[in-house]
């Protein structure tokens, strides 16, 4: 074990440059890693590179156009204008895997988030039950539909069009035709309103940092001790420090004051939502890339004849990847509850599920089932709240923001299928 | 040789709605042995083949494994006695990577989590067994690798798991000349070690090359199961293209007796 880790630290200073001896070897190993990238992207397997890329020109070009985007306020706000979307299309990304869809994620949401407001405000539920409620109704939902399209064989376009319809109308009638219930329950005002202590958003990115640094060198070290092929230790010091870099730029952006008028309030520290939602991200992760689970989703939206040959329940996976759609847009509805301050018919109606379906494309998600990572969600989200919030900068109206965004979501879908077809040909 | 089919059936029934594609189907197995299932195109081979595999339920007859009666419900059935299926159509997840593949549906785990290093080990040594020298990395996708590569792996997933019973569903239909003696080979080093294996084939070169006993369908029904020492090349067609031949095969047929 002593020696595993001696050899460890020669290539560790590799990544700020140093040119050594061993310095040359880890460069040749970072650079063929980065020819197989290259490889894969070449063959159709595009990842993250058109979310990625598109985040990085509209920053710029919103930017050039208004300065105010850049500013600690509006970093802000687009962290927890994108929040609620984000939970949906993580959920999206299961029932996406299968080459399923679902359309009734949006309105889904709206129900939930009625049930907490319902819970909390009218019947006077504290904050973590009338939570789980909202929760348990999502499971119900997902099992419903999921039993539907495996059990019943409806497709689940359908299917989650008739729930699209009909959960709009049971949001009418929990809110007795219209009305609006506030939310004054301040832990659930919390989650998209409130900030940690700038100190706090400094330990759990340290500790984030740690542990994520501490589970790819352990793993790293389990393969090499065994002779399996590893990828280069500097690519993973590259990978560790690139993730404590981002994370410590944003946390000293948000830990900066971005109150308007400080006398009236104090306004800094990295929004709750943000945990919330790497929470939700590790969580997920883990459970698509580490359990026999997220494999058979995979293999289910792959080829669902050899998943079924192979042994696997088929509609048992079906149905969970509908309850944990549904659930994860009750999570969505809960942070847009907390970020309205109120729910009313409109929660989780017009352009959500849209948006939901468009940040998980946009990141990378194949429509056609099979390929697709959570994180795919957090990067279309920020793309596509990217483009809400710097539209609605430039004075655009909403007419022109859902014609953009539905234009984004074509041309992300375009991609995903000229890329499957360059993947076919080879 | 030895005295007795690891696998036997016998009066297997099949029907896919009104159309009835095995008749009174009896089939016998011998471990150490390659059997080959011959017969036209839509004479039940495939349909028989998923029968024994657990895809489609019999509706009539005995399936007798090691002498005794089982019921023979899923592919995991089949699976947990030690009959594994490669079939024609592979069933192989092309978004995943060969490791992934080979041990779907029954990965190791370490907990909840899933023990990939303990399963590319796995994979890798039974690759080396085979003697298979030709993919790059076992971590690549399948969507990258050419057809016998494919094969491979398909084969080497069906041998991975101990298996006594290993069915191939033309492994070389779809291969150039060079592969297909390398898959022949593997397939006879598989009975060599003790395995019963059942080849289906269309190709009368492949079968008297590697089989020991060879089984004729002729529309849906079992025309005739011999050695492959005791018969001649043309007998072997006239069974698959008529039923019988001299004094083998089917009795009286509908439409082939004159």
């Amino acid at each position: 074990m002593t020696a595993a880790v001696a050899s460890e630290k020669p290539e560790m200073p590799d990544s700020s440059g140093a040119p050594k001896k061993d310095g040359a070897a880890a460069a040749a190993s970072l650079r063929s890693a980065a020819r197989t990238y290259v490889e894969r992207v070449r063959g159709g397997e595009l990842g993250a590179l058109p979310a990625v890329l598109g985040l990085i020109v509209l920053c710029a070009f919103f930017a050039a156009l208004r300065p105010v985007f850049l500013s600690e306020l509006n970093f802000a706000n687009l962290l927890t204008q994108g929040a609620g979307s984000i939970a949906i299309a993580m959920g999206l990304v299961f029932v996406l895997l299968l080459g399923e869809i679902d359309l009734s994620a949006g309105y889904a949401s709206g129900v939930c988030a009625a049930v907490l407001a319902i819970l909390l405000t009218d019947n006077g539920w504290p904050w973590y039950g009338a939570a789980a409620a909202a929760i348990l109704t999502g499971t119900v939902i997902g099992l419903v539909l999921g039993l539907l399209v495996a059990k019943v064989g409806i497709p689940s376009f359908v299917v989650t069009l008739a729930a699209f319809l009909g959960f709009q109308g049971i949001v009418l009638m929990l809110l007795k035709e219209g009305t609006n219930i506030s939310i004054r329950d301040q832990t659930i005002l919390a989650v998209a309103n409130s900030n940690l202590s700038p100190a706090l958003g400094w330990v759990l990115l340290a500790v984030s940092v740690a542990a994520y640094g501490a589970i790819q060198f352990r793993q790293d070290r389990n393969r090499r001790r065994r002779g399996l092929v590893t990828v280069p230790l500097s690519l993973l010091a590259v990978r560790v420090g690139g993730l404590a870099a981002l994370g410590a730029v944003a946390v000293h952006l948000l830990n900066q004051e971005r109150s308007r008028n400080i006398i009236v309030d104090s306004l800094k520290g990295v929004p709750i939502v943000v945990p919330v939602i790497a929470v939700l991200l590790v969580a997920g992760t883990f459970l698509l890339q580490r359990t026999s689970f997220g494999l058979h989703i995979y293999a289910v939206g792959g080829n669902a004849e050899a998943a079924r040959r192979a042994g696997i329940n088929v509609a048992a996976i079906r149905v969970s990847a509908f309850v944990i759609c549904s659930s994860l847009a009750a999570v969505g509805g809960i942070i847009a509850a907390s970020r309205g301050n109120s729910v009313d018919p409109n929660t989780g109606g017009s352009n959500v599920l849209l948006l939901a379906v468009g940040a998980a494309v946009i990141g990378g998600t194949s429509l056609f089932g099979g390929r697709g990572r959570i994180v795919d969600a957090v990067l279309g989200g920020m793309v596509v709240a990217v483009i809400q919030n710097g539209m609605g900068l430039m004075g655009y109206s909403s007419g022109v923001k859902y014609a953009v965004t539905g234009s984004v979501l074509l041309v992300a879908a375009g991609v995903d299928a000229l890329s499957r077809r360059r993947a076919v040909q080879r | 040789m030895t005295a007795t089919p690891i696998l036997q059936l016998r009066g297997i029934d099949k029907s896919f709605g009104p159309v009835q594609v095995l008749h009174d189907v009896a089939f016998d197995v011998h471990p150490g042995e390659v059997t080959a299932l011959v017969g036209d195109n839509g004479a039940g081979k495939s349909t028989l083949v998923k029968c024994i595999g657990g895809i489609h339920p019999i509706d009539g007859g005995t399936y007798r494994f090691e002498g005794e009666q089982v019921q023979v419900h899923s592919p995991r059935d089949a699976a947990a006695m030690g009959v594994e299926i490669v079939y024609q159509d592979l069933a192989l997840c092309d978004n995943l990577d060969i490791v992934q593949n080979m041990f779907l549906g029954r990965e190791k785990r370490r907990g909840l989590v899933l023990d990939d290093a303990t399963m590319e080990e796995m994979a890798a040594k039974t690759l080396e067994g085979l003697s298979v020298r030709t993919v790059k990395s076992i971590r690549q996708q399948v969507s990258s690798l050419s057809g016998g590569q494919r094969q491979t792996v398909a084969i080497a997933k069906a041998v991975l798991w101990n298996s006594k019973v290993v069915i191939l569903d033309e492994p070389t239909a779809a291969l150039g000349v060079a592969q297909t003696a390398q898959v022949l080979e593997l397939v006879r080093r598989l009975a060599d070690n003790g395995l019963a294996v059942v080849l289906i084939s269309h190709n009368m070169n492949d079968v008297f090359a590697v089989s020991d006993r060879i089984a004729a369908l002729y529309l849906g029904r079992m025309a005739a199961q011999v050695r492959t020492s005791d018969v001649t090349h043309s007998q072997v067609v006239e069974l698959i293209t008529s039923g019988r031949s001299g004094d083998l095969g089917l009795a009286h047929t509908n439409g082939a007796t004159a």
